[in-house]
């Protein structure tokens, strides 16, 4: 997978390139964000222009209006439907309010909301999916009443989700079916691939931290460097004279260096930063993963536990001859395949499991290789600016003692 | 010595239980087996003050030892010292290196230790207190030997620096380290003395470092005489009056024995010359609400501007010493969130080397130790350019004292006019009454014996006035001279010092900025593949 745009959107072949041979492509951009409404009220929207070829879209080309709660939406869908599958994350949900309208904060985010569907029109099965296909195609009016319709009825409870990851972290046996043995995976490959996903969250999480710390550090340096600027013009002009003019032509490169590292800090942000938290990201939806495995294999435990329980119930009735074997077959014929579908599911959720974090493993080594990339090309611009800045200010130096 | 180790009256109830408590420091630590090493500077890591400064222990894994470090080369312009001089943390300010002066003064203050003086008192040290080794090394032939050491306390340095202000009024004289007062529970003792005693050193070596303070006899003193520094601890009018030793001035007393000219021309110390200061006070207040212009003033123009500008530097240096500062402190910052970046890179490598199932993660692991290393490498740049920029830009912090010592030398100045206006006061006043004598006593016929007795000895005060006048308007002469000379070196040395510092500043930064770019330049070079072929 290419990358054409930035150093994180994936896409598929260019369009130009795929009409000659008849290769499926959809590429979809996030762009233009505006703010509508006002107070409280106001929100973000954004242009989503879609390019495609795909038979199941209509037309090429369409462009619709989405706001933030819609991506979340597709994301809820997709993470019901595709168990096992590692949906790419979302940008953070809320931001303090002082910041939610700041350009920065709205810039990344449509680079992430960019990246977000991208990801999802270059994975072959999500490309798939019918919501997303709605998210892409339907007016906006349409697509706030899916979306303010569903999310009631199919959004997860926060309070489930943190009862599975309870029960992911745990060892504690199941407390609801009153048994000793533990309704978790015993797999070595699942242990260690679950130590792996948390501990790798608390690691890149320092180094996240560290990163949005470094960013703050050259903004700081380049305030200190612009007010030394100041006071040092200042000095000069109580000196005057040739040591004047030095302390002025002094503060003056100090500025001028205090605003490459402020252009610095920004690209730091948005290149290497920025990266690295979509990376913490990306583990926590794994981490989701995950603990939609553990309920599928808890399901399936369950219901295998039920069905022994049928078994023994339905022999007794069988033995009594009693009226309600027929009731209690139909129903132990249902419970079987209900548990064959849980088992069907389990059994999947594993196997995308499986290419999923190979998939994962390989597209992170890029990714990171780029961030790394342009995380040292930037620092090196920075510090070869700076030093050509201050090398310039070398002669006139020495012109004003030599006089 | 009752009272002799504070300065005056009004500072005596602030030192004296500080004396007390730095005693009682001394009870708790034993600084006898000490022969300190320097504290490393604090910028560095702080938990191995003996390690060379620069290969600070605090982010090297062994893994990693591959990082190599190559200290900065600077063809140091700033003389204040090179960067490797790890004997002391305090330089002289000026510019000239020491090759500017044919001749030349080091010295150095070393080996704290403590001393007990014979104590009639029950309560056991009570009188302890701490002396410090000071060393010179010379070549000024004035000073009899090459290399001498003596032993000194606090208390004489303040000695020293009083026999100083005293002497040389009108100079540029270094400020003194401060009388600090310790809360012996806040403070630990070693700190405070190492504290001190890089703070003696300082102050001896701006001494040395002056053109005429070199030479006094003062300096020489404590620098050479063995055992009990041999100056008075002051010349205070009032307190030699106790010891009997003093004559204070018929003319300010009104009565009493004649003194030395010399000595009625001394400013009024303290609040024990009281009658003396009273006068001057009057004198004063007529100066600024008298109807009558006072018969001597302050007409030098020049020196107005020149004041006027020392004030407006010392704003402007002010506001740039405090910039300094945050700028010091922002690239300190920079470089340690980048050690903590690398570091946390270096934890993320090892984690995914150790729990490797796939070949990609092996070659990110690769990748981040790279980028950690390069990381790490441009923290200690940052760190090590950081510990020059202090130096350089301590020249801000360095003048911005010295205008403490401008202060001082134009208070000489206005308390020797002062002088004179009171002296020329006093005579006009006296001369009027010598006169009014003379008329009355002539119209007795025969003369009147009383009358004529006194007039005599009026006579006699006046020349004593007469006299005394003239020494004061000589001393306030030659303190004229001493600031016009003093702010001229101000203004040669100032400039020279801080294109010293500026051209150090800048070639600083220059060399730090080639290594620090250097080094991410490989990593964008080894990562570039994964940029190459984007379509």
């Amino acid at each position: 997978m290419a990358s054409s745009r930035g150093p994180q959107s994936p896409r598929s072949p260019h369009p130009s390139l795929s009409l000659a041979s008849s290769q499926p492509y959809l590429s979809v951009s996030v762009t233009d964000p505006v703010k509508m409404g006002t107070g409280v009220q106001a929100y973000i929207s954004y242009r989503v222009i879609t390019k495609t070829n795909m038979p199941q879209y209509q037309g090429s080309e369409k462009i619709v209006i989405r706001r933030y709660s819609d991506f979340v939406w597709l994301y809820d869908r997709l993470f019901e439907k595709y168990k096992g599958i590692f949906i790419p994350p979302l940008p953070e949900k809320s931001a303090v309010e002082k910041f939610r309208f700041s350009a920065e904060f709205i810039e990344m985010r449509r680079r992430a909301l960019d990246v977000f569907v991208n990801r999802i029109a270059s994975h072959q099965e999500l490309r798939q999916s019918e919501d997303l296909r709605t998210f892409l195609q339907v007016d906006e009016e349409v697509m706030e009443r899916i979306r303010s319709y569903e999310t009631g009825l199919f959004k997860k409870k926060p309070a489930d989700l943190i009862q599975i990851f309870k029960d992911v972290q745990s060892k504690v046996s199941d407390v609801v079916l009153g048994k000793e043995k533990p309704v978790e995976e015993s797999s070595e490959d699942y242990e260690k691939l679950k130590h792996y996903i948390f501990e790798l969250e608390n690691h890149l999480a320092e180094a996240q931290k560290q990163a949005y710390r470094l960013v703050k550090r050259h903004r700081e340096l380049g305030s200190s460097l612009s007010d030394f600027g100041k006071a040092v013009k200042l000095l000069g002009a109580c000196e005057g004279d040739n040591l004047g003019k030095a302390f002025s032509e002094l503060g003056a490169k100090s500025e001028a260096v205090s605003l490459k590292l402020q252009k610095e800090a920004h690209e730091l942000l948005m290149n290497f930063e920025e990266p690295l938290k979509d990376y913490v990201r990306a583990v926590q939806s794994i981490k989701a993963t995950i603990a939609e495995r553990a309920a599928a294999f808890k399901q399936q435990c369950e219901l295998a536990e039920t069905i022994k329980l049928k078994e023994i119930n339905l022999d007794k009735l069988m033995l009594t001859r009693s009226d309600r074997v027929r009731e209690a077959e139909l129903e132990y014929k249902e419970l079987k395949r209900e548990s064959e579908e849980a088992t069907e599911r389990f059994e999947m959720i594993v196997r995308l499991m499986n290419e999923e974090i190979e998939r994962f493993q390989e597209q992170k080594t890029l990714d990171m290789g780029i961030a790394f990339h342009e995380f040292a090309k930037g620092q090196a611009r920075l510090a070869t600016a700076v030093a050509d800045a201050w090398r310039s200010l070398l002669p006139k130096l020495e012109a004003c003692s030599t006089t | 010595m009752m009272g002799s180790e504070n300065e005056g009256f009004e500072e005596a109830p602030l030192h004296s239980p500080k004396e007390k408590s730095e005693s009682t420091l001394l009870l708790h630590h034993d600084l006898n087996s000490v022969d300190r090493h320097p504290l490393s500077d604090p910028l560095l890591s702080p938990t191995s003050p003996n390690s060379n400064p620069h290969h600070p222990h605090d982010i090297e894994p062994p893994a990693y030892a591959d990082v190599i470090f190559t200290p900065f080369d600077s063809s140091d312009i700033n003389g204040s010292g090179s960067p490797l001089d790890t004997s002391s943390s305090s330089s002289s300010p000026h510019g000239f290196s020491p090759s500017n002066y044919s001749d030349y003064i080091k010295i150095t203050v070393s080996n704290p230790q403590k001393e007990q003086e014979p104590s009639n008192s029950l309560v056991p040290g009570s009188n302890t207190f701490v002396t410090y080794l000071v060393t010179t090394r010379t070549n000024i032939p004035d000073f009899g030997g090459s290399e001498f050491s003596v032993r000194r306390r606090f208390r004489d340095i303040v000695t020293l620096s009083d026999r100083l202000a005293e002497s040389y009024r009108g100079f540029f004289i270094p400020p003194r380290p401060d009388k600090s007062v310790v809360e012996s529970q806040v403070m630990q003792k070693q700190e405070f003395v190492e504290q001190r005693r890089v703070a003696l050193e300082k102050y001896l070596r701006r001494l040395a470092a002056h053109p005429v303070i070199r030479k006094s006899d003062e300096l020489k003193m404590f620098l050479q005489v063995q055992g009990k520094l041999p100056l008075l601890p002051t010349t205070d009018v009032a307190s030699r009056m106790l010891d009997g030793a003093v004559k204070i001035p018929k003319q300010l007393l009104g009565d009493g024995p004649a003194v030395a000219p010399h000595e009625a021309a001394q400013p009024a110390k303290g609040g024990r010359d009281l009658l003396r200061l009273f006068k001057e006070l009057k004198q004063s207040v007529a100066n600024d609400w008298g109807s009558s212009k006072p018969p001597v003033v302050e007409e030098d123009k020049e020196f107005m501007e020149k004041k006027d500008r020392m004030q407006e530097l010392e704003l402007q240096l002010s506001n740039a010493s405090q910039q300094a500062e945050a700028l010091v402190k922002a690239q300190q910052d920079m470089g340690e969130t980048m050690g903590e970046l690398g570091l946390a890179f270096i934890k993320l490598t090892k984690f995914e080397n150790e729990e490797a199932v796939f070949n990609a993660q092996r070659v990110r692991a690769a990748d981040m130790k790279n980028l950690a290393t390069a990381t790490v490498k441009a923290s200690r740049f940052y760190r090590e350019l950081n510990l020059h920029t202090v130096k350089h830009l301590d020249t801000l912090h360095e003048y911005l004292g010295l205008m403490m010592s401008v202060h001082g030398a134009f208070a000489d100045r206005s308390s020797a006019l002062l002088t004179v206006q009171t002296l020329l006061s006093e005579l006009s006043s006296l001369q009027s009454r010598s006169e009014k004598l003379e008329v009355a006593s002539s119209k007795i016929f025969g003369g009147d014996k009383t009358r004529i007795r006194k007039l005599e000895e009026l006579q006699e005060t006046i020349k004593v006035t007469e006299d005394a006048k003239n020494v004061a308007i000589r001393q306030y002469e030659w303190i004229k001279e001493n600031n016009r000379n003093e702010l001229e070196r101000l203004d040669v040395e100032r400039k020279a010092d801080f294109l010293n510092m500026l051209k150090g500043f800048v070639v600083n930064q220059v060399g730090y900025a080639e290594k620090i770019a250097n080094v991410w330049g490989k990593v964008a070079e080894e990562t570039s593949n994964y940029v190459r072929g984007n379509s």
